[in-house]
C-alpha cells in the first residue's frame, strides 16, 4: 500500500521563495503523516497567471529550491510543478517527480494552451514527448493539465502499459451551468476515462485560489484502475487529503479489462 | 443559461474575499441604488466579508424617486451593513447648473461620475476596495458611464447577464421590491432601461448568450428566431462600446508599452 498526500494548494502570483517555504511546510506535513508521496498542482512554485513574471521565476535543475526540494525527496517523494529554464534559455511550464534524492522524471508540457483565456503558447516553450518512469507507484505518468485532454497523451500511456497516472492542474471554473459545470464534468469525465482504458490509477490534483478575476477550482480526485472514484476534494478551498492505495490493483483490473493486452496491435 | 446558483455563489463570495484581503484590504465600499445589481453585489459582499466590512453609499440626485432611496435604506438595516445617505444634488447642481447642462446624456454621465469621486474619496477614508457592480448586459453594450458607474476595484457580477444577476437575487433572497422592480438608471422620471435599449433584457439576454457566449454566427442566430435587425443592432453596440471595456489605447513607441509588451497581472505578487 502506497499512501499519498494531495495537496491542492493555492500558491501566490510570481512569489517563488514564498511558494517553496509553503511547500516545505506541506512536505513536512507529509512525512509527518508517513506518506510516501506527495502531490501538488501545476505550477505549485509560481501560480499561474505569470505573463511577463514567466522570466522571473523561470529556474534550471541546478538552482537551490530544485536541490533543497530534492534533498526532502530522500523521506517523501514530492511531485510539484514549476518554471523550468533550459541550457538554451527557453522556459518550459514543467513538472517534476522527485524519489530518494533524485530528480526521477522532468515532464515538459507538450500541449499548451494558447485559446480562449489561456496564453501559455506565448510564453512557453513546448515539450516533446509524454514519457514516464519506473517509480514506487509503478510504471509512472506525470501530466501536467492540457496534455491528458489529448488523446495522443493517453495512446502514449496506453502503450507504455502505465499504472499511475499523475495530472497536475491549474483548471479554471468557466461554464458554470445550471445544467452541468463544464470544468468539473470535463475533468472527471477525461479522468474516469483514462483509468477504465488504460486500467490504471488516475491522481488529479488542481490549484485553488483567485488570480486576476479566475477561481481555480480545485476538486482533486483520484480514480482507481476500475473506473472509481476513491477520493474527492472540496471545490474552491485549499485542501490536503491522504488516502492509501493498493498499486497492484491494476493487475486485477486487467483480469476484467485486459485491454493493455492488445495493446501494441493497432500501429506501429 | 441558467446557472449553478449554489457553486456561483461560492465563486464570487469566494472571489470578494481573496480579491480583497490578499491585497491587504479588508473592507469595500459599495453605492446602494435600490436596484437588484448594487443589491446583489453588496449582499455578495456580506457574505463574504461580514456586514461590518460593508460600507455602502445611498447618493440620490433631487430626481432621484423616493422608492429606491426607501428600499436601499431598508435593505441596508436588513443586511447590517454600514450605510450613510449623500444628497450629491448640491454637488452636481454647481456643475449643472453653472455650465446649464440639460442634456440627459451629459446629465447622466455627471451624476454617475460625481457617484464614481464619492466612492473612490470613501475607499480612502475605509480602506477598502471600490465594489463593481455593472452586470455584463451592460458591459456588453456599453449601456453605463466610462469612468462612471463603469469604474470600480473587483465587480463579482460583471460575468452575469442581467437575467442571471435576477436568478441569484432570488436565490440569495434580495427583498421582492428590488427584486421586481422595472430596471432603471433612475436618471429621470420615467426612465427604464429597456424603454432605452429598446428590447425587454430576457430577449436581449438570450440574444448576447447565444452571440457571445456560444459564439453562434449570424445564420444560426436567425435560425434560433432572432430577427436581423436586433442582430445587427446588439453587434454595433458591442462593437460600438469596445473602449469602455479596456485601458485609454497608448501609442507605441518603445520595446515594451504598457498593456502591449508589459504583461502583467492585478494579482501580481499576491
Amino acid at each position: 500500500m502506497k499512501k499519498i498526500m494531495l495537496a491542492q494548494t493555492s500558491p501566490i502570483l510570481g512569489e517563488l521563495n514564498k511558494n517553496f517555504l509553503k511547500h516545505l511546510d506541506d512536505i513536512d506535513r507529509g512525512i509527518e503523516e508517513k506518506c510516501d508521496l506527495i502531490i501538488f498542482p501545476e505550477l505549485s512554485l509560481t501560480g499561474y497567471c505569470l505573463r511577463d513574471l514567466v522570466y522571473d521565476v523561470a529556474i534550471n535543475g541546478e538552482h537551490e529550491i530544485i536541490r533543497k526540494l530534492i534533498d526532502k525527496s530522500h523521506k517523501i517523494s514530492i511531485v510539484f510543478g514549476f518554471v523550468y529554464l533550459d541550457e538554451h534559455g527557453l522556459v518550459y511550464n514543467a513538472g517534476a517527480y522527485l524519489e530518494n534524492g533524485v530528480l526521477s522524471y522532468l515532464h515538459k508540457k507538450v500541449f499548451l494552451p494558447d485559446y480562449t483565456m489561456f496564453e501559455e503558447g506565448r510564453y512557453f516553450a513546448r515539450g516533446t514527448t509524454v514519457n514516464g518512469i519506473k517509480t514506487q507507484m509503478g510504471d509512472t505518468t506525470l501530466l501536467i493539465c492540457e496534455d491528458a485532454l489529448h488523446i495522443s497523451s493517453a495512446y502514449a500511456m496506453f502503450r507504455r502499459g502505465v499504472s499511475t497516472v499523475i495530472i497536475i492542474s491549474n483548471s479554471p471554473a468557466r461554464g458554470v451551468y445550471k445544467e452541468q459545470f463544464y470544468s468539473k464534468s470535463m475533468w472527471e469525465t477525461v479522468t474516469k476515462f483514462i483509468s477504465m482504458s488504460l486500467t490504471s490509477y488516475v491522481i488529479f490534483v488542481n490549484r485553488t485560489g483567485v488570480e486576476e478575476g479566475i477561481t481555480f477550482w480545485g476538486g482533486s480526485h483520484i480514480f482507481n484502475p476500475f473506473g472509481d472514484k476513491i477520493i474527492g476534494l472540496p471545490m474552491i478551498s485549499e485542501s490536503y487529503k491522504t488516502i492509501e492505495i493498493d498499486i497492484n490493483d491494476t493487475s486485477r483490473a486487467r483480469i476484467n479489462s485486459p485491454f493493455y493486452r492488445e495493446s501494441n496491435n493497432i500501429v506501429g | 443559461m441558467d446557472i449553478n446558483l449554489d457553486i456561483c455563489t461560492h465563486i464570487l463570495t469566494n472571489f470578494i474575499s481573496e480579491e480583497t484581503k490578499k491585497v491587504g484590504f479588508h473592507n469595500v465600499i459599495v453605492g446602494l441604488s435600490g436596484g437588484v445589481d448594487s443589491a446583489l453585489s453588496t449582499k455578495l459582499a456580506s457574505i463574504a466579508l461580514g456586514s461590518n466590512s460593508v460600507f455602502a453609499y445611498i447618493l440620490p440626485y433631487k430626481l432621484s424617486k423616493r422608492e429606491n432611496i426607501d428600499d436601499a435604506i431598508t435593505f441596508a438595516k436588513q443586511l447590517g451593513i454600514n450605510y450613510e445617505i449623500l444628497d450629491i444634488t448640491p454637488m452636481a447642481d454647481s456643475y449643472l447648473s453653472l455650465n446649464n447642462i440639460i442634456d440627459k446624456v451629459r446629465v447622466g454621465n455627471v451624476l454617475a461620475r460625481i457617484r464614481m469621486v464619492i466612492l473612490f474619496d470613501r475607499s480612502v477614508q475605509h480602506e477598502g476596495l471600490v465594489l463593481g457592480t455593472s452586470n455584463k448586459t451592460e458591459l456588453l453594450l456599453g449601456y453605463g458611464t466610462w469612468y462612471g458607474d463603469m469604474a470600480s476595484s473587483i465587480n463579482p457580477i460583471g460575468d452575469l447577464y442581467k437575467t442571471q444577476v435576477w436568478q441569484l437575487g432570488e436565490y440569495l433572497r434580495i427583498p421582492v421590491n428590488i427584486l421586481e422592480k422595472t430596471p432603471s438608471a433612475d436618471l429621470w422620471e420615467g426612465q427604464t432601461d429597456e424603454s432605452d435599449i429598446g428590447y425587454r433584457y430576457k430577449e436581449i439576454d438570450s440574444l448576447l448568450f447565444y452571440m457571445v457566449d456560444q459564439r453562434m454566427n449570424r445564420d444560426k442566430l436567425i435560425k434560433l428566431g432572432f430577427k436581423e435587425d436586433m442582430i445587427e443592432k446588439f453587434k454595433e453596440m458591442i462593437r460600438k462600446s469596445q473602449f469602455k471595456r479596456q485601458l485609454p489605447v497608448i501609442a507605441k513607441i518603445s520595446l515594451r508599452t504598457i498593456d502591449k509588451d508589459f504583461r502583467y497581472c492585478r494579482d501580481w505578487g499576491y
